[in-house]
């Protein structure tokens, strides 16, 4: 199906499954119980989901593949979003203006750095491209105000030209983006019994170009040119000695992941037309790294799922405060209730990224493989005893005659 | 010429602080291999030990004092704290006063032992793992320690200030023979220049002339031999870890005065320090030094108004470019040794 085989077929149909069902599934619990709060259905989670699915896709293919660690990627996420804005402001509303401006433009950058980072490998690569990412979040900030706006970040105003649409609205109020007249923010509410779901346009606009996304990350993986840069995070030297140069597959790769980080910047401006210069901040590239090693650096589905992850457990657990706490542990006496809700008070609020941190440095240090490499260990564990099973029979099997 | 004297000073308090931290980072590069994200981190806890020694110092019981009243006519109920009661009044203040230079004795116990612990518990585990891997520990460690401490200590910047006896500025350019008032820097950075050297210097020292040195300097360069010569050599670098986390604790304690600490100021110098430690090259102790200085004194002469007129946003990423080019064209750095991550 779609040249892909069939475990890649399967794992490609769960993805859409997932992405379209999404408003469903993320919302198990009626909206009016105390459960309601792990809720997240509601339309602003589930872009974020998928955007940042997008983002730790294209960054799983320049890290996972190739092994160079780039801390310089929110540079693409920010220039991806002021291109975004600029087209917002130049042509018109439609996103599809947005997203390929965002794609180009950031394609165009990453080649650029990727070019001159890419001349060195391991430790060295990583301080560049941070080098380079904290430059143009430093210069996003202060002297390219005029493209940025600086501090305030890039806004859509009442006078943009707009060639494409002419004048704005005469009320005085900002053009939202759409598709072809389709407003990213429209959403149609579906209350059944007791649950409500929410269907957003936008979602399902970054749901159909994630899932592209997703297909093409699948086919980069399985292709020679996904084999190649195997190559190159496997051995470099001995892929030089074989009479390949890996410097264009490398720097193919980062510009490839570099247009995946633009996209998702485009499609984050698609959905809130607003750019700041703090989206270039390395922590927010240290934030897409976390994603992917999370989630499984190396394979196809990782990213996403760290992605998902992280955005969820994020808002979840920003969201759970002291009065939470006394609730679920309401049921203890007193004084344990107190204690407890003392112990697990800095791990969640505003402590999220406490829980976070260590959350990813047991996976660095126990699970290298991420979440996918746990989930594959599970599995193993229910199929083992199978498999010896059988093991032993055939062992006794073959021991039998020979007696 | 005064203006001029005036960019080298001040570029010397923050050269001073990268100079301390790539040093830590150059002696745990150099000693065990490991790119230690952390760093940082150490330096803000250094920062903190310099906060929590001011709050033990000033921990306080209430007593009834006979001679003042509240609004109300009764005995005002006083603070007082308990080092008064130990030492009396006076000397109680004068203690309270001169915290900062105090947590130096404060911190380096605690930084030692955050560093044994952090390499034995954690890095050590790490020595045969990809470099990426050592990257993405630390800074997972570098993200759990920034939160602990903005979890005990909450995320405002807690002003420190200096002794009282530093907090005036020092007449430089009368020294040079220049007019009275047009170089003037405050004294605390000048103490933290001479501390830094006095620092530096003592680390070279103790590299250079002990038979502990000397055995560390001989493991960096073979460690297997050294540890065929029956000498335990991952104990020497266990405790070379906990001084380079001592060192970037001193400097992080003695910066306090000059920025008030905040839980990600690790982050903020993390990220020029290694560019100043790959300026330097990786591995060399003097490199790091030098750089460090270097690009303290180059970041506060791009910051001069004239400069900034001609380049606009200059200041912001002089680091970054000298980095670059530095890369590109030398990778091993200024002083860095021939073959050493020279790929």
């Amino acid at each position: 199906m779609l040249g892909l085989n069939r475990k890649d077929g399967v794992l490609f149909l769960i993805v859409v499954v997932m992405v379209i069902f999404a408003p469903f599934i993320l919302n198990p619990f009626p909206s009016d119980s105390s459960l309601a709060q792990f809720n997240a259905g509601y339309p602003d989670l589930m872009q974020r989901f998928l955007i940042f699915g997008i983002f730790a896709v294209g960054f799983n293919i320049l890290f996972g593949l190739t092994g160079y660690l780039s801390f310089g990627h929110a540079a693409f996420l920010g220039a991806g979003s002021y291109a975004g804005v600029w087209m917002f402001k130049l042509l018109g509303m439609n996103v599809l203006y947005a997203i390929t401006a965002s794609v180009l433009v950031a394609g165009l950058f990453a080649l650029f750095i990727g070019f001159i980072s890419l001349r060195r490998s391991g430790i060295y690569f990583s301080i560049l491209t941070l080098a380079f990412a904290q430059m143009s979040y430093a210069l996003a900030y202060s002297v390219l105000t005029p493209i940025t706006n600086g501090e305030t970040g890039l806004q859509l105003s009442q006078n943009d030209p707009r060639i494409l649409e002419g004048a704005s609205a005469a009320d005085g109020s900002l053009p939202v983006p759409s598709l072809f007249g389709l407003e990213t923010r429209a959403t149609h509410t579906l209350d059944l019994g007791a649950w409500s779901f929410d269907f957003n346009a936008g979602y399902y606009i970054c749901g159909v170009i994630m899932i592209l996304a997703f297909y093409l990350s699948i086919r980069i993986f399985r292709s020679p040119f996904g084999m190649m840069l195997r190559a190159v995070k496997s051995n470099q030297q001995r892929m030089n000695y074989t009479g390949l140069n890996p410097r264009p597959y490398t720097l193919a790769a980062f510009v490839i992941s570099g247009m995946f980080a633009g996209l998702a910047g485009g499609l984050m401006v698609s959905m809130d037309p607003l750019a700041g210069a703090e989206r270039m901040l390395w922590t927010r590239s240290g934030e897409v790294v976390l994603m992917t090693i999370l989630g499984g650096a190396g394979t196809l589905i990782g990213p996403v799922l760290g992605a998902g992850f992280i955005k969820y457990f994020e808002n979840i657990f920003s969201r759970i405060n002291d009065q939470v706490l006394h609730q679920w542990f309401a049921f203890l006496p007193d004084g344990f209730e107190n204690a407890m809700v003392f112990l697990v008070h800095p791990f969640v609020g505003k402590g999220w990224h406490l829980t976070l941190g260590i959350l990813f440095m047991l996976v660095v240090i126990f699970l290298p493989g991420g979440l996918v490499e746990g989930g594959q260990r599970i599995g193993r564990l229910f199929r083992r005893k199978k498999k010896t099973d059988q093991a032993a029979g055939t062992a006794q099997g073959q021991n039998t005659p020979a007696e | 010429m005064e203006s001029f004297i005036i960019q080298i000073l001040n570029g010397l308090d923050k050269g001073s602080a990268y100079a301390l931290i790539a040093l830590g980072l150059t002696l745990i590069f150099g000693t065990l291999g490991v790119v230690n994200f952390a760093h940082g981190a150490l330096f803000m806890i250094g920062a903190f030990c310099a906060v929590t020694l001011g709050r033990l110092l000033t921990l306080s019981h209430e007593v009834l004092d006979p001679s003042r009243t509240d609004f109300l006519g009764n005995p005002a109920m006083v603070k007082v704290p308990y080092i008064y009661d130990i030492f009396g009044p006076e000397l109680g203040a004068t203690i309270i006063d001169w915290t900062v230079p105090l947590s130096i004795l404060f911190a380096i116990p605690v930084m030692i032992l955050v560093g044994v612990v952090m390499e034995r518990g954690l890095i050590r585990h790490f020595y045969k793992r990809p470099h990426a891997d050592q990257i993405l520990v630390t800074f997972g460690l570098a993200i759990v320690l920034q939160e602990i401490i903005k979890a005990f200590y909450g995320a405002n910047p807690i002003p420190t200030p200096a002794p009282q006896a530093f907090t005036g500025s020092f007449d430089f350019g009368v020294l040079l023979g220049f007019d009275p008032f047009t170089v003037i820097y405050p004294y605390w950075r000048l103490i933290y220049f001479v501390f830094s050297v006095v620092i530096i210097a003592a680390v070279f020292a103790f590299l250079q002339f002990t038979t502990f040195g000397m055995v560390v300097r001989a493991g960096m360069a073979d460690r297997e031999t050294v540890g065929l010569l029956g000498i335990n050599i991952d104990r020497r670098f266990t405790l070379m870890f906990g001084l380079a986390a001592a060192v970037a604790g001193l400097a992080g304690a003695m910066y306090t005065p000059i920025n008030s600490p905040n839980y990600h100021m690790g982050m903020d110098f993390l990220v020029l320090s290694f560019v100043v430690v790959v300026v330097g090259g990786m591995g060399s102790l003097p490199g790091a030094v030098l750089a460090g200085f270097l690009l303290g004194i180059l970041q506060s002469f791009a910051s001069m108004s004239a400069v900034i007129e001609t380049i606009p946003g200059i200041n912001q990423v002089v680091i970054y470019l000298v980095a670059i080019i530095i890369l590109l064209t030398r990778p091993r750095g200024l002083m860095g040794r021939k073959g050493v991550m020279e790929d």
